[in-house]
């Protein structure tokens, strides 16, 4: 773990000097002695100190000599003043002695197991027991022994024995998490960790502890006795779950990833990351796709291409590509030319989830482009956020994590524009203004009309706090199917001078939006109608502009209809899953009625299955690329498994294309790479603000409600599958209303109601919060609530509910 | 003494020969014992209950200069028991093709579940079957042990097998493995 100094720009009369170790320095005020020690490279054995967590002082470890002080200090929780002599073990013997007398204290009652323990190798206990211990123990007394291991969650193990009681756990659990599922319990050489009885460490953040705790004592079920320190490889790489894009430490052995674990990146995820980054990789060797087919035989993979291409080719025109938001840059960037050039189309779209017309003209103009609106830096020096139709802990836990870190700091205001209050919104002290979906617009509106006369105190206060500079507006991707909701916050953000930062909630996203995996959009913003865009995009295509397409095309959902409808021919899939799109039996007929389908997947799916080629493509593992996260950052990461032979989606395109008869070259990263930085920016292809009207609510009848859902981090995703540790840990699946609409289906927390549309039915316990009146909220994809798949609905939606098992 | 011509000297020598105690040894025919610590093929041990004394973590493969060991750790259940304590080895390979019989991994064995035995037929046209697998390379199963899959002795501890308090496999052992067996068939 290795620590900075904050190089503020300081002025000299904040800088004061000491001495440490007889040699001078200069350091800000109120800098720790160990942090100044640090500076000078000399390292101080400590276990509580952790640079991103306060100061604590628990584990006495990093006693230093003080002149003047008549005992030796803990040089993690002093400040250096002017003048003050420190002596640390390198010329002290009273500090020397005190380390040692610490760690021998240490080592008394921690078991001797290190050969058995997933730390060692990697311990600091052990590695500092050799520094800075004594070289014998003088304890021949029997060890105090606990139970073992304790299950603090399914995925969270701990082992009392091993624990030294530095409350770096606890201590990130209620500063950074804001869960405080653990604490210390018990006195004296009881004291150990614990939980709730009835209440499992079931924290999205859970498994950083495991990475933060100083010794053996946390550690997670899915890595337990996998391999030893000595076994992995290391290599750095991007997480591919959400648009966080946080730094991720890979570790594999043989060719089999084995664990992953946050990467220091101060500017994006500091020093964490959620539990799904950290534990949802099974999927990695799962059913893969490993060999191409062809009508479901298996096929070598130059004939498969071969007959793809003379599908393509028969087709060309009406073929419809869609891509899913899980694709890098580079990868996206070949779909997108491939589309263009090979299959003469604009029918390309990366949405496989609810979406609209408006959003794709709202990402056109708010987002393509390279725009970086908002960054995690600004969110701490932000006066307020504004959430609408997002909820960072679920969709962007990383976001929650700079959030709840700003709100600490007791800079930040956060306001939510929301259909309930959630455990996340709750720990951020935020100021909810509960809506129906669809009111969202109107409100967003109204408040800008006329801000002052508005009655609801809540949206002055709103106002006012938005309109001090600095301020945010946070989107999620749950904003497209409310009518006018994003055209309403772009005159927000124009009016008051917030920034508006869209985050959708996949990795790919982002970087699709960028390269224009979508019927309006080419690569860098430029818009599909504008002629001398698409005349730019030749260009660096090598292509001539008359061969391009130059209206606007079918959106996903479009797509489907044309497909239904015939129009469409033929079906390009790219590492999909059919219960994400909004109508998935539509999806499902569209995939009967077309005549060729090629999937190219890295899973095994029931899209594979009914797909005339499938062509194996490279997981993140084994491929070089990039993910643009939300701020628009991009994070390239390398081949993490050198020995791979995979190709990734751009090499196999490669080969689509040759075999139509365009020459792309090979498509490697640095190929795409050095294209894309040809690609530039400019404002003028900027597309236009879009200007759409709320949409009406319709009546609701007796026992009608509107839906309100979005996914939970950890459910059914299928990148998320095969890792049952991790699905123990996730939030149980209710049904939420609030106390009026319980009244009036006279029903009790924990008591089944049903939710039902024209295409299915669910049945869920209940629980009774604060929700909007009239609203009820279920999780999207979290069995048995597959609100997609089962009632083919999105927020907004109107849904039957009645209590009990059926109506 | 006059000099005996070249010629006969060399008949000399041969002649006194035949009559010394003959080195050569008659292998594979006659098997000769080697010396009592020779650095023969690897053994994993067994406690006297039949126990694996490997726990996987993998130390030998760490020591081994050659890297011709191959470890993989699991975790023991209630249902499937290898070895008392937490862990067992459950990939055990040695690769005597590398192994060069330094003996740096009996040394660095926690448990002295790996010892060396003094088998030195370590040779065959396959390359893979020089690759010894666990079940190749455990220790038989003396009398009063019983093969796991099984229960601790009831009432012990990973510290009692470790310092010897358990002599051998008790009748639930042996009751355990039976039933196991039935079932299995």
């Amino acid at each position: 773990m290795t620590q900075v100094v904050e190089n503020k720009e300081t002025a000299a009369q904040d800088l004061i000097t000491c001495t440490i170790d007889d040699i001078e320095i200069q350091v800000p005020k109120d800098t720790l002695i160990i942090r100044a020690a640090e500076k000078l490279g000399t390292y101080i054995p400590r276990f509580c100190d952790h640079p991103a967590l306060a100061p604590v002082a628990a584990c006495r470890m990093c006693l230093v000599e003080i002149e003047g002080m008549p005992k030796p200090q803990p040089s993690c929780a002093v400040t250096l003043s002017e003048g003050m002599k420190v002596r640390t073990q390198l010329t002290s013997e009273i500090a020397k002695g005190a380390q040692e007398g610490v760690m021998e204290f240490l080592l008394i009652n921690h078991p001797l197991d290190c050969p058995v323990c997933d730390k060692g190798g990697e311990c600091p206990l052990q590695n500092q027991a050799m520094s800075d211990g004594r070289p014998d123990s003088r304890f021949e007394i029997e060890k105090r022994t606990f139970d073992k291991p304790v299950e603090l969650s399914t995925e969270i193990l701990l082992d009392r024995e091993r624990c030294v009681e530095c409350a770096r756990c606890t201590r990130f659990s209620e500063e950074i998490a804001g869960d405080k599922f653990i604490e210390f319990l018990e006195r004296g050489t009881k004291q150990q960790i614990g939980i709730a009885e009835d209440e499992p460490f079931n924290s999205y953040f859970s498994g950083n502890t495991v990475q933060i705790c100083p010794v053996g004592a946390l550690t997670s079920s899915a890595y337990r006795f996998r391999s030893r320190p000595f076994d992995l490889v290391s290599a750095q790489t991007t997480c591919e779950h959400c648009a966080a894009g946080c730094n991720l430490r890979t570790d594999y052995r043989r060719e089999t990833v084995m664990r992953r674990l946050a990467w220091e990146d101060k500017n994006v995820n500091e020093d964490w990351n959620c539990d799904k980054g950290r534990f949802a990789f099974a999927y990695l060797k799962d059913k893969r796709v490993t060999r191409a087919r062809v009508m479901g035989q298996a096929a070598l993979l130059p004939d498969a291409v071969e007959y793809a291409a003379q599908e393509l080719t028969k087709h060309k025109g009406k073929v419809g590509v869609l891509t899913g938001g899980r694709l890098t840059l580079e990868d996206a960037w070949s779909y997108s030319k491939f589309t263009r050039v090979a299959l003469k189309t604009n029918n390309v779209d990366f949405r496989n989830r609810p979406h609209s017309q408006e959003e794709a003209e709202f990402l056109a103009h708010s987002v393509a482009g390279g725009i970086i609106t908002a960054t995690y830096k600004e969110i701490e020096s932000a006066p307020s956020v504004l959430l609408v139709n997002f909820e960072p802990e679920e969709e962007s836990p990383i976001v929650f994590l700079r959030l709840r870190k700003a709100v600490a700091n007791k800079k930040t205001k956060v306001f939510a524009i929301t259909h309930l209050e959630t455990k996340g919104l709750t720990k951020l002290g935020s100021k909810n203004i509960l809506v129906r979906p669809g009111d969202e617009t109107k409100l967003v509106r109204d408040a800008l009309a006329q801000w002052s006369n508005n009655t609801n105190n809540l949206i002055e206060k709103l106002h006012s706090q938005i309109s001090k500079p600095g301020s945010i507006i946070f989107v999620g991707e749950r904003a497209a199917v409310i009518p006018g909701l994003l055209s309403a916050l772009v005159e927000l953000s124009t009016a008051t001078g917030a920034k508006l930062s869209w985050i959708p909630r996949r990795a790919g996203e982002r970087g699709a939006v960028e390269v224009g995996l979508l019927p309006n959009l080419l690569p860098g913003g430029r818009v599909t109608t504008d002629e001398e865009s698409v005349a730019e995009i030749a260009a660096i295509w090598g292509v001539d502009v008359k061969d391009l397409p130059h209206t606007r095309g079918l959106c996903a959902e479009e797509i489907i209809d044309a497909a239904i409808s015939g129009e469409i021919k033929a079906l390009v899939l790219a590492g999909l899953e059919i219960k994400d799109y909004p109508q998935p039996a539509k999806l499902l007929a569209a995939l009967e009625k077309v005549e060729f389908i090629l999937s190219l997947s890295i899973n095994e799916s029931d899209l594979t299955q009914k797909a005339d080629v499938v062509l194996p493509v490279a997981a993140v593992t084994e491929k070089a690329g990039t993910f643009v996260n939300w701020e628009g950052r991009p994070r390239p990461f390398g081949k993490a498994m050198t020995q791979n032979k995979s190709l990734s989606d751009s090499r196999i395109i490669s080969m689509l294309a040759d075999a139509m008869g365009h020459d792309f070259g090979p498509l490697t990263t640095s190929d795409i790479r050095q294209d894309l930085s040809a690609l530039g920016v400019t404002a003028r292809n900027q597309g236009k603000a879009p200007k759409y009207q709320a949409g009406l609510i319709p009546s609701l009848g007796d026992n009608q409600m509107l839906l309100s859902t979005f996914n939970q981090l950890i459910d059914d995703g299928a990148l998320q599958a095969g890792e049952p540790h991790l699905a123990g840990t996730r939030r149980e699946t209710v049904a939420k209303i609030n106390a009026a609409a319980a009244e009036k289906l006279q029903i009790k927390n924990g008591e089944t109601l049903t939710v039902t549309t024209s295409t299915g039915s669910i049945t869920l316990p209940v629980e009774i919060c604060q929700v909007a009146d009239s609203v009820i909220w279920l999780p999207t994809n979290s069995a048995p609530s597959s609100v997609r798949q089962i009632l083919n609905a999105h927020d907004g939606s109107v849904v039957m509910v009645s209590k009990g098992l059926n109506a | 003494m006059a000099e005996l011509p070249p010629a006969l000297s060399g008949f000399a020598t041969t002649f006194k020969s035949m009559f010394r105690k003959v080195t050569t040894e008659q292998y594979p025919e006659e098997k000769v014992p080697t010396q009592p610590r020779f650095h023969g093929r690897h053994q994993l041990n067994r406690y006297p209950d039949g126990l694996e004394k490997c726990i996987g973590c993998e130390l030998c493969a760490w020591a081994c200069p050659a890297d011709a060991i191959l470890v993989e750790g699991a975790e023991n259940t209630e249902e499937e028991r290898f070895s008392p304590g937490e862990r067992y080895g459950q990939v055990y390979q040695i690769n005597y093709l590398r192994c060069i019989g330094c003996g740096l991994c009996i040394e660095a064995c926690p448990t002295r579940a790996l010892t060396m035995t003094n088998e030195y037929e370590l040779a065959d046209d396959d390359r893979g079957k020089l690759i010894y697998e666990k079940q190749d390379l455990l220790g038989p199963l003396l009398t009063g042990m019983v093969a796991p899959p099984h229960s601790m002795v009831e009432g012990t501890t990973d510290t009692d097998y470790y310092q010897g308090k358990v002599t051998k496999a008790t009748p639930e052992q042996f009751e355990e493995a039976e039933e196991q067996r039935q079932a299995g068939v």
